[in-house]
């Protein structure tokens, strides 16, 4: 945040709610992060805290009942949240920078043009994310003659440059998802995810599926691709260990909150937020001695009736007896180091 | 193709199972052709005349087994006897002139109500509970919740008694010389009108639900928000990533159906005294036309494991997981 330029993505205020029959489910809360251009930033936290509808709403391709009710997503420096109404000049002056695409006519058009090109995604279960009467190689095909003035020829070329980015035998194109092993079926979306050359890709666990061989070996080929091609990545995942190890910065979420956000080795050496130290203190760590795991007692709030004030007062436990009335807001408690709890320290009136 | 062979056989083994029922099935109802085809007569005829039109007919003289035999073996020369209600017409021209008529109801109303109702159910799921999708479907099933011969009995009334739009029996107007002229087609078309609606009105809801139900499911996957955040065109999504898997359990059924249009419009073509298989058949049974009964019980179970087998094969195409190396 230091950063003079403007970060490749800047979410500001996100909310998202899932409309449901019992009342709106608030399943993103006031949530703000950046990531920088050539960062990895991580984004951590349990099961259904809200990680992937915010790697979702990015994308634009929440469906009902989730709906965006506030905030702005800032992709070099457009409302991305806003593409409908973004003059197509705008557009191509601030994200495509002089770079040439495939047509873009209308302001309707933008947000397909936005997708996949400017961010990509590897989404959480590779098995299920490629289409499974497709042959591999037009799923690779459709998306590059989609945003690039290519023809049929030149697509197929590039989708075996892509395979052999991603070190997968370029006959297999010619195969059915079914008949690939998961590795081979997480490495060909990342490199459909690869395609574009996108500025951003966002990882929602990229690795949850696999074995922990498979995993590291998948981990290592993204960090090397990410050197190479220097793009950002936001990795979500709930395997801290893996993403201390992965990421630059790392945002802790809970209950739909941000509740710390600092620099990957910061989490892990100086954690702040009694969350991120149960969240910590529920991996058992390879080399240090063996120690019962303590994990955190009880379960998150309902979020379709959240409690006011600090939502995990009822789990904390450090909480010092000081009730909060309204959600605890993020602060700079030591620098480059925010964590969203005021009882433990104070309320910083920089709002 | 291990995967075809394996499939062939099972066919074949369904084909002499079907033999043997069409053969000793009309034999078990009660009564017989030649009482059947003296009927009308009533009590004037002496046993001795009804007994010889048993013998001229062949029937009761040898032992059901051998007639079976003879019956098989002139079913693989193509011969399937003669007909006794129309006599002495041979069975296969009976056969070819009332399939005809079938298959071209049947062919016609099955593709109409296939395509509309799939793009239907693509329409409707895709919109899940917009206006469409909440005014066409529960029409459709409301329609397809009358049984078939009520409503071609409503269409017959209104449509062809009331406003005379169209003819209401037979397949094609008698004064017409057939051939491929406009007046004949014409003439084809203006009889062929009714008996497809109903018969569209009857299976529409079926494809509608089937195709929207499953495209509901094909769109909570992954592969469809994947192909979503590709940024691919509303219109390439919705009919290549999920129509393309949705489609596939629609597949069996119209399998299902392709068979059953052999003989599964009876009440349709007897309302409308559409010459088809159906109205044949319930002439036969009525007359106790044993060749004729087993001729087109055959036709149509042969029909159905035909289509059945090409349809394994077409699975394969279009579903490769099916498929074995």
């Amino acid at each position: 945040m230091d950063d003079r330029s403007t970060p490749l993505i800047d979410i500001r205020n996100l909310y998202v709610e899932y409309l449901t029959n019992r009342g709106p489910v608030r399943a993103v809360e006031n949530v703000s992060f950046a990531v920088k251009s050539g960062e990895v930033f991580g984004l951590a936290g349990e099961s259904a805290c809200g990680k992937s509808t915010i790697a979702h709403a990015i994308l634009r391709v929440l469906r009902p009942p989730a709906v965006i009710t506030g905030g702005r997503i800032l992709y070099k420096g457009v409302d991305v949240l806003g593409l409908e109404r973004t003059s197509p000049e705008e557009y191509r002056n601030k994200v495509l920078g002089g770079v040439t695409r495939k047509g873009i006519g209308s302001s309707a058009e933008l947000i397909e043009r936005y997708r996949w090109a400017e961010v990509s995604m590897v989404f959480q279960s590779a098995m299920n994310s490629l289409n499974p009467v497709v042959k591999i190689v037009h799923q690779i095909t459709d998306v590059l003659m989609r945003h690039l003035d290519i023809d049929r020829a030149e697509a197929r070329r590039r989708a075996e440059e892509l395979m052999e980015i991603v070190n997968i035998d370029k006959r297999r194109l010619e195969a059915y998802p079914h008949q690939l092993s998961g590795g081979m079926r997480q490495r060909i979306v990342i490199a459909i995810a690869l395609a574009l050359r996108p500025s951003l890709m966002i990882m929602d666990e990229p690795t949850t599926a696999l074995d922990v061989v498979v995993q590291k070996d998948i981990l290592q080929q993204i960090d090397q691709l990410k050197r190479e091609y220097g793009f950002s990545i936001l990795f979500i995942t709930h395997d801290l260990s893996l993403m201390v190890e992965f990421s630059d910065r790392i945002a802790i979420m809970y209950a739909g909150e941000i509740v710390e956000l600092a620099p990957a080795n910061e989490i892990l050496n100086n954690p702040l937020h009694p969350y991120t130290k149960g969240l910590l203190a529920s991996f058992p760590s390879i080399t240090g001695e063996r120690v019962k795991m303590s994990g955190i007692p009880g379960a998150p709030p309902n979020l379709l009736n959240p409690p006011a004030g600090c939502r995990f007062r009822e789990r904390c436990a450090e909480w010092t007896g000081v009730d909060i009335p309204r959600s605890p807001q993020l602060q700079e408690v030591i620098p480059d180091h925010f964590a969203a709890c005021e009882c433990k320290y104070g309320r910083a009136d920089h709002a | 193709m291990r995967f075809l062979l394996r499939r062939l056989q099972f066919y074949i083994v369904a084909f002499i199972a079907a033999l043997v029922t069409v053969f000793y099935l009309p034999r078990l109802l009660p009564g017989d052709p030649a009482t059947a085809i003296l009927a009308p007569m009533g009590s004037r005829l002496t046993q001795a005349q009804i007994d010889a039109l048993r013998k001229a007919l062949g029937l009761g003289e040898e032992p059901l087994w051998k007639q079976f035999a003879s019956f098989v073996s002139h079913l693989f020369r193509g011969d399937l006897g003669v007909s006794y209600s129309q006599f002495p017409t041979p069975v296969t021209d009976v056969i070819a002139t009332s399939l005809k008529w079938t298959l071209l109801l049947g062919l016609t109303s099955l593709l109409l109500s296939v395509v509309i109702g799939h793009l239907v159910g693509i329409m409707g799921a895709w919109r899940r509970g917009g206006l469409f999708d909440t005014i066409v479907p529960p029409v459709s099933n409301f329609i397809g919740a009358f049984p078939a011969f009520f409503l071609a009995l409503g269409v017959l009334y209104f449509l062809g008694l009331k406003l005379h739009w169209f003819p209401i029996s037979h397949a094609a107007d008698h004064s017409i010389p057939p051939g491929f002229t406009l007046a004949y087609i014409g003439s084809v078309l203006r009889h062929l009108a009714m008996p497809m609606l109903v018969s569209v009105l009857v299976n529409l809801q079926i494809w509608i639900m089937t195709m929207r139900n499953s495209m509901v499911v094909v769109l909570a996957e992954d592969y469809i928000t994947m192909a979503e955040a590709k940024g691919l065109t509303q219109r390439r999504i919705m009919f290549n990533y999920a129509a393309r898997n949705a489609i596939l359990p629609s597949v069996t059924g119209f399998g299902i159906f392709l068979g059953s249009i052999l003989g599964g419009q009876v009440l349709i073509e007897q309302v409308f005294s559409y010459p088809g298989l159906g109205f044949q058949l319930v002439r036969a049974v009525g007359a106790r036309d044993y060749p004729l009964m087993g001729g087109l019980f055959l036709a149509i179970t042969t029909g159905i494991l035909l289509v059945n087998f090409l349809l394994d094969i077409l699975y394969t195409y279009i579903d490769p997981r099916v498929r074995r190396q």
